[in-house]
Parts: C-alpha cells; structure tokens; sequence
C-alpha cells in the first residue's frame, strides 16, 4: 500500500483523502441498532452511508464488487445475529455468501479486509457506533481502494 | 407499465426536516434543500420546522399537486416509524405510496455526528443524494388483495388456547384446538389455587374447560399435534395427527394462534434437588397441596431465582414472587388442610404440640412490642404471644429481591409478611446452600443484614424454578416458520408494538409460550391474540405490502436455487418448470434474488439498480 506522501491528491487519495464506506443494513435488525445508536448519540465518523435492505440475505456479492468498483474503500454488511433472522434464515445466507466473497476479494488483491459482515441486533447501538468507528479506521490504515487510482499505483 | 413510466419526465420533490434543532441543530439543513434543488430530475425541494406536523405534510400535499410532482423524497427521521405517514400523505395527494423514499438524516446522520456540523451536512448532501437517486428508479406498485379461509387454527388447550379458542368461536369463526395431553387445561390442572384468590385452580377453570367442549364453532382435537403447515395468510393447509394414530386430519384456515405453554424448570442437584427428600418445586409443591398428600413439616424455606436470573436461565421467570408469597400465607393460614390429615380423619387436627421456648419476660416484651400501634385486639395478641412463632410453622422466603409487581399483589407481600413469613435475602454470590447434617435437612445461608453465615434446620425445601420453554417449541417454530428467542420463548414480532403477532403474517402467540406469565396476563395476551388473529378473518382479504419477488420467466432457467433459499416455501415450479412466486406467502426479503444465478428475480422496490444507484450516489457526486 502506498504511504501518505504517494498519494494522489482530490477524492483518492492524498491529505483530504478520507474512507468513502457503504453499509448495507438489514431493515429489522441492524438499521433499527442504528436508529438506536442516532437515539443513543453514540457518535462514529461520518464516513459510512447506510444503504437500506430488507435482509442481509438480500446483498449480492456482485453489490460488494459493484460498489468496490464504483469506488468505495470499504464494504460494511451487517444482519441480525444467527438465529435472530427476522426472515428465518437469510443471515445464514449472507453469512456463506459473504465467506465467499470476501475470498474472491483476497483473490483479486483488494484485500479481504476491505468488506466485513457483522451482526448487530436492534438493541445494538453501541455496538453499531463502534462497528462503524472500527472499520472507519481498518480502512484508513488500509488506505484508498487500489482501484480506484490503480492506474497510476501499479505504474 | 414500467416502461410507460420511465417516459415519463421525472419531477421529484424533496423536503428536508429540521425536527426542531434535532437536525437543524447540527446540519445546515436550507443548505441541503439548496442543494438538493441542483439535482437532476428535482423540480422542487424545501426544507420544513417540522415535517411530520400538520403544516408540513400540507406543505408535502400542495407541492405535489402545484409542482406536479411524481416522486417524494422525505429527509428526515427513521422510516421504521414515520414511513407509514409520509405514505398515507403522498397518497392522498394521489401519488403512490411506492413512488416515495424515506432518507434519514436525523438517526443516522445529524444525531451521531453532533460535534461535526460540516461533515453531518456534507453526509447529510449525500445521503439526499441516494434518496433521489433511488426515488427516480421506483415505480408504482398495487398491493394484492388475497382471499381469506374464515377460520383458526389454535395450538395448545390450556388457558391461553382455550380462551382465544373461545374468544374466537363467540365472534362467529369455526375453530380448531388441538391439545397434546389427553384434556384440556394445560398447567393450570396441577395448580391448588390461583394467586390472589382462594379458590381451588380447577374449579376456576373449569366453566371455560365447558364453554370451550360445548361451543358449536369449537372443535377439539385431545391428545393430538399439528403435523403439517403450509400457506400463509388466510390460506393455512393444515395437518393434525391423533397420537395413537396414524391418520390425518387436514384443515384450512386463515389465522394460528400458538399457545402451546411452557413446563417448569428442573434440574439434578439443583439445590438438593431429587437429591435430599423433601426438596420440591413450585409446582410440585402445588400439587401436594391440591392432593393433600403434604408430609407434616413446621420448617418450611422457599429459595427464590432457583435457576433463573443468570444461575441457568438468564431472564426473571417473573410469576415466582407471586405465587411464594401466596403459598407461604397459605401454609401460615391454612396448614391444616393442605396437610389433608382433616379430610382423612373427617375432623380438625390437634395442634402440634411444642414447647414453649421463649422465657416468660420475652414473651411480655413480644407482647408490648407487637401490640403497640397495630390497634389489634388484645386477647389476639396474647393468643399469638402465648403460641409464639416457635410454635407455629414457619416459613422463610430466601430471595435476591421480591417482585410482587401490580397493586393487589403488593398488599399480599404486605400481608405475608404481617403474617410473619420472614424473607432473607441472599446475593447472586453468596446463594443459600441446601445441606444434610446427618438426616437433618439444613439450609446454610449468609444473613445479609447481621453479616454472618447461620444454618436453619428444614423440613421442607420448595425452589421457586422459572418456566422455561416447552421442549417441542423448536418443532412447532420450524413447523410454521416462526422464530424463538434465545431463552427458546417464541419471539413476537415487536417486543413493544407488536406483542401477540409473530412475523410472519397471520400467525399470532399468546400465554406462557411467549415467556412467563400469570394466567390475567395470559387471559390477556389470549384475547389480544384472538382479536388479532380475526382481523384478516373479519375482512375476509388480506393486503400484501408490494415487496416481493418477480421471477421473470423468459430467463429463468427453473434451477430450483430460489426454492431451495426461499424460508417460506413461497417459490414453487408452474408445469412448465420454472419459477413462480406466491404473492401472499412471500415476505420480501430478497434471499431468491441474490441467489439466482440467471438473475432472472428482481425484489419490487428493492432492485439491483435501485440498491446500485444508491451505491453510486453515495461514491460519487455526479449521478
């Protein structure tokens, strides 16, 4: 990974660089744990949108890849715990789909790291607060999604 | 359809909320209407004190009809509580529902980054940015209406089922209760009495046992279990097997009440249990009592949170605060009987007889000392000092602390201990320890107050153990796709909004089988249930929220993927062997279409190019 001073400067990169993350939060568990952290005013850096969906179950791995692609430095995917499904069983799903990209993201050099799954119920705030400080500074070490200046860094 | 709307000119409209200082506190929020006003396709936006009020819903309806507007965004709190609002306003503006989108600005944005106004507007841009991204891609959707079976199907005869079962059948809908014992009844048939009141358990129940038999809409099916579920909402095909036999009963119904209880917790060794003789349960004890085959005991300790609040069990079983105090004044009012010695000899038995223990100046002093400020009669008084607690049965209540919540149950904790039933708390760390010192049966306790470990002789050991839930309670939640929670209680659908109703639609629960209750509570949540449960039955339709699968069948290859993810059984193959959703048992969550490897489904309102373009517009400024 490159240091600081490589960096390119504007969006990627760079001092104003900052971690552009998506989330993609189930509707019942883990976007309800975020409301409640909102409620709770357990402050996280403002890095992370949360992108609605009704079960983790419903993420894609082409939604990670996509998003990668489109230039996010970080893919957050978060569900109710095991056995908490509000449909059964999707987050056992995600749980295997999810394994299996995150491989392929190791395969492709961006790194493993870049995407995490995790569970956090609607009684969860703080652990939501905490998830998204946490990834907010993995990515920050991790630096700006090669992709997206891929280009000039492998030069 | 949807390709007429997409010719359509896009003219969306965005109202940015301030909820008071809530978000205006913290994010520039005219400046966020501002620039929402330069994104493609939004012909208007504004931003309102209070959006949700009065004035501001109006404000929603006017631009919609002034600016012809055909899309909503909203800019606000959560959609998990004011979505439904905003709906109902754009529909009566005549948009539909489906062409609106929620964006929260407050929870997830101006609320957690309170000490970073730039950056909470700057997300706050963003995340409007994502709502009117997706809005453009939404179309209008119609909710089916689905036909209704007008019947019930309720699990369990005991309370609970029995009351919603009858609840059900006076409102004119043909029930079926199905009972795995060989009566009806259910917990309740071991109890002696019913807290609060005197009155013997099985003689209270039993006029609702009579009114459940002899109703014409209620059908009974004793010593029998479901064996089948399929369906959803208003259209269950249900099985039910008698044990002993091998065939089926089939049934379709609209709405299932589960109430199938809960058993009592036991366990090897707990606290002597089925280790030392004279070591019982709660319930155990009751059904000595209602027996009247108690041995004869004159010491007598209850041990509170056997086995629950962290020892086994997390949670507080709730009813056992209750129902010791009940019986420790039953056993202080009413020993004689319990013991059953005057039933068999057909007289009054003779007092105990015991010593006097205390000195003659103490019992003068208990005298001054009990009789001053209690207004009671004197003679009672010496009666009582005469006999002394050494000579009456005592009962001692060790607890963590006494939940006798609600108003009637107070006065009767008040009245135990009036009565003397002493009550010795012990801390989670320091637990009461039951011990054999030779064939003297010995509770060994730390006495909190003096600080210091006592042993008291007993002669009977009764462990307040908390329900917990039936064994085969996974088998019925696998059975009709309903969850439990962690304890194995089912888990309704909301702890707060929605207590009787599971997730999945048309289904309800009630009573024990929820987590502990007493039988007011479970009467409650019974008809609670049943009014729930005949809501869609009353109608006679159901509507269906417009998120759900679409299989699209020039593509599908008829892999059977989807069948195999869906958790509702809501895919099933057509003649031609490809995939069809059914429209009322499918709850939308999406599993099919992230599974499909031809990409042949798509979740109404929740697209790929939905999701994508909301992705893209969270990554980059231009959409």
């Amino acid at each position: 990974m490159s240091s600081e001073g490589e960096k390119k400067p504007g969006s990627t990169g760079g001092e104003g660089w900052e971690p552009n993350i998506v989330a993609f939060c189930c509707n019942w568990c883990s976007y309800a744990g975020a409301d409640l952290a909102g409620v709770s005013r357990f402050q996280y850096p403002p890095n992370i949108k949360v992108i609605r969906v009704m079960c983790s179950g419903r993420v894609e791995p082409q939604f990670v890849l996509r998003a990668l692609e489109l230039g996010a430095d970080g893919v957050l995917i978060t569900g109710c715990h095991i056995g908490d499904c509000h449909y059964l069983s999707g987050n056992e799903k995600a749980e295997v789909r999810m394994k299996m990209t995150a491989d392929l993201l190791e395969m492709l050099g961006i790194g493993r790291d870049r995407m995490r799954l995790e569970w956090i119920s609607a009684s969860e705030g703080e652990k939501f607060a905490e998830t998204m400080r946490e990834f907010t500074e993995r990515i920050r070490e991790l630096g700006p999604n090669p992709l997206t200046n891929g280009g000039e860094d492998s030069g | 359809m949807e390709n007429d709307k997409s010719n359509e000119e896009l003219r969306v409209g965005v109202f940015v909320c301030h909820c008071g200082t809530n978000i205006g506190g913290f994010v520039d929020v005219p400046s966020v209407a501002e620039y929402a006003k330069t994104l493609p396709g939004v012909v208007f936006a504004m931003d309102n004190l209070y959006t949700c009020a009065e004035d501001g819903l109006a404000a929603i309806k006017n631009a919609i009809k002034e600016h012809k507007l055909n899309r909503v965004v909203v800019a606000s709190c959560t959609p998990r509580t004011h979505a439904p609002l905003f709906q109902a306003t754009v529909e009566e503006a005549g948009l539909n529902k489906y062409l609106f989108t929620f964006v929260n600005i407050r929870e997830h944005c101006s609320w957690v980054h309170m000490k970073e106004k730039e950056k909470a507007t700057e997300k706050a841009r963003d995340l409007v940015r994502m709502g009117v991204a997706r809005v453009k891609l939404l179309s209008p959707q119609e909710e089916p209406r689905i036909p209704v079976e007008k019947s019930a199907l309720v699990i369990g005869g005991g309370v609970a089922g029995m009351t919603a079962a009858h609840s059900l059948a006076k409102m004119g809908f043909p029930v079926h209760l199905v009972e795995k014992e060989k009566e009806l009844g259910g917990f309740v048939r071991n109890l002696n009495n019913l807290y609060v009141t005197t009155k013997d358990a099985t003689e209270t129940i039993m006029p609702l046992i009579e009114k459940v038999k002899s109703h014409p809409n209620i059908k009974v099916y004793l010593n029998s279990k479901v064996s089948n579920v399929h369906g959803f909402i208003g259209n269950f095909d249900v099985k039910i097997k008698p044990n002993d036999k091998d065939e089926e009963v089939e049934h379709k119904v609209g709405s299932i009440i589960v109430a199938t209880g809960a058993i009592e917790y036991t366990k090897e060794a707990l606290y002597g249990y089925n280790v030392y003789k004279n070591v019982v349960t709660l319930t155990e004890f009751e059904i000595m009592c209602k027996n009247k085959t108690l041995p004869k005991v004159k010491n007598v300790a209850f041990i509170q949170c056997a086995g629950s609040r962290g020892q086994d069990v997390s949670y507080c079983s709730r009813i056992c605060c209750n129902v010791a105090i009940k019986n420790a004044i039953n056993i202080v009012d009413n020993y004689d009987n319990l013991l059953g010695i005057a039933e068999q000899t057909g007289k009054a038995v003779e007092e105990v007889p015991v010593e006097p223990k205390a000195p003659t100046e103490v019992l003068e002093r208990r005298r001054r000392r009990s009789s001053r400020g209690r207004g009671r009669e004197d003679e009672e008084v010496a009666e009582e000092v005469k006999r002394g607690p050494g000579e009456r049965i005592e009962v001692t209540i060790f607890n963590r602390d006494i939940m006798s919540y609600g108003i009637a149950h107070e006065l009767y904790f008040n009245k135990a201990r009036e009565k003397r039933v002493r009550f010795v708390r012990y801390k989670p760390d320091r637990r009461p320890e039951v011990i054999m010192d030779g064939d003297k049966l010995m509770i060994k306790y730390f006495h909190e107050t003096l600080a210091v470990e006592r042993e008291m002789p007993v002669d009977l050991v009764i462990l307040s153990t908390p329900l917990i839930a039936q064994p085969d309670a996974e088998d019925i939640s696998r059975l009709l796709k309903v969850p439990c929670g962690q304890d194995g209680f089912f888990l309704e659908a909301h702890v707060k909004l929605r207590p009787v109703d599971f997730a999945t639609d048309g289904v309800f629960v009630c009573g024990t089988a929820r987590g502990p209750a007493d039988i007011t509570e479970s009467i409650e949540q019974a008809e609670a249930a049943a009014s729930r449960a005949a809501t869609p039955l009353a109608a006679g339709y159901v509507q269906a929220e417009a998120i759900m699968a679409h299989v699209d069948q020039e593509i599908c290859s008829g892999c059977g993927t989807c069948i195999d993810v869906c958790p509702y059984g809501a895919i099933t193959k057509n003649e031609e062997g490809l995939a069809e959703v059914v429209a009322a048992a499918c709850k939308g969550c999406g599993c099919c279409g992230a599974s499909c490897p031809e990409n042949a489904i798509s979740m109404t309102n929740y697209t790929d190019e939905q999701l994508m373009a909301e992705a893209l517009a969270a990554l980059k400024e231009a959409i």
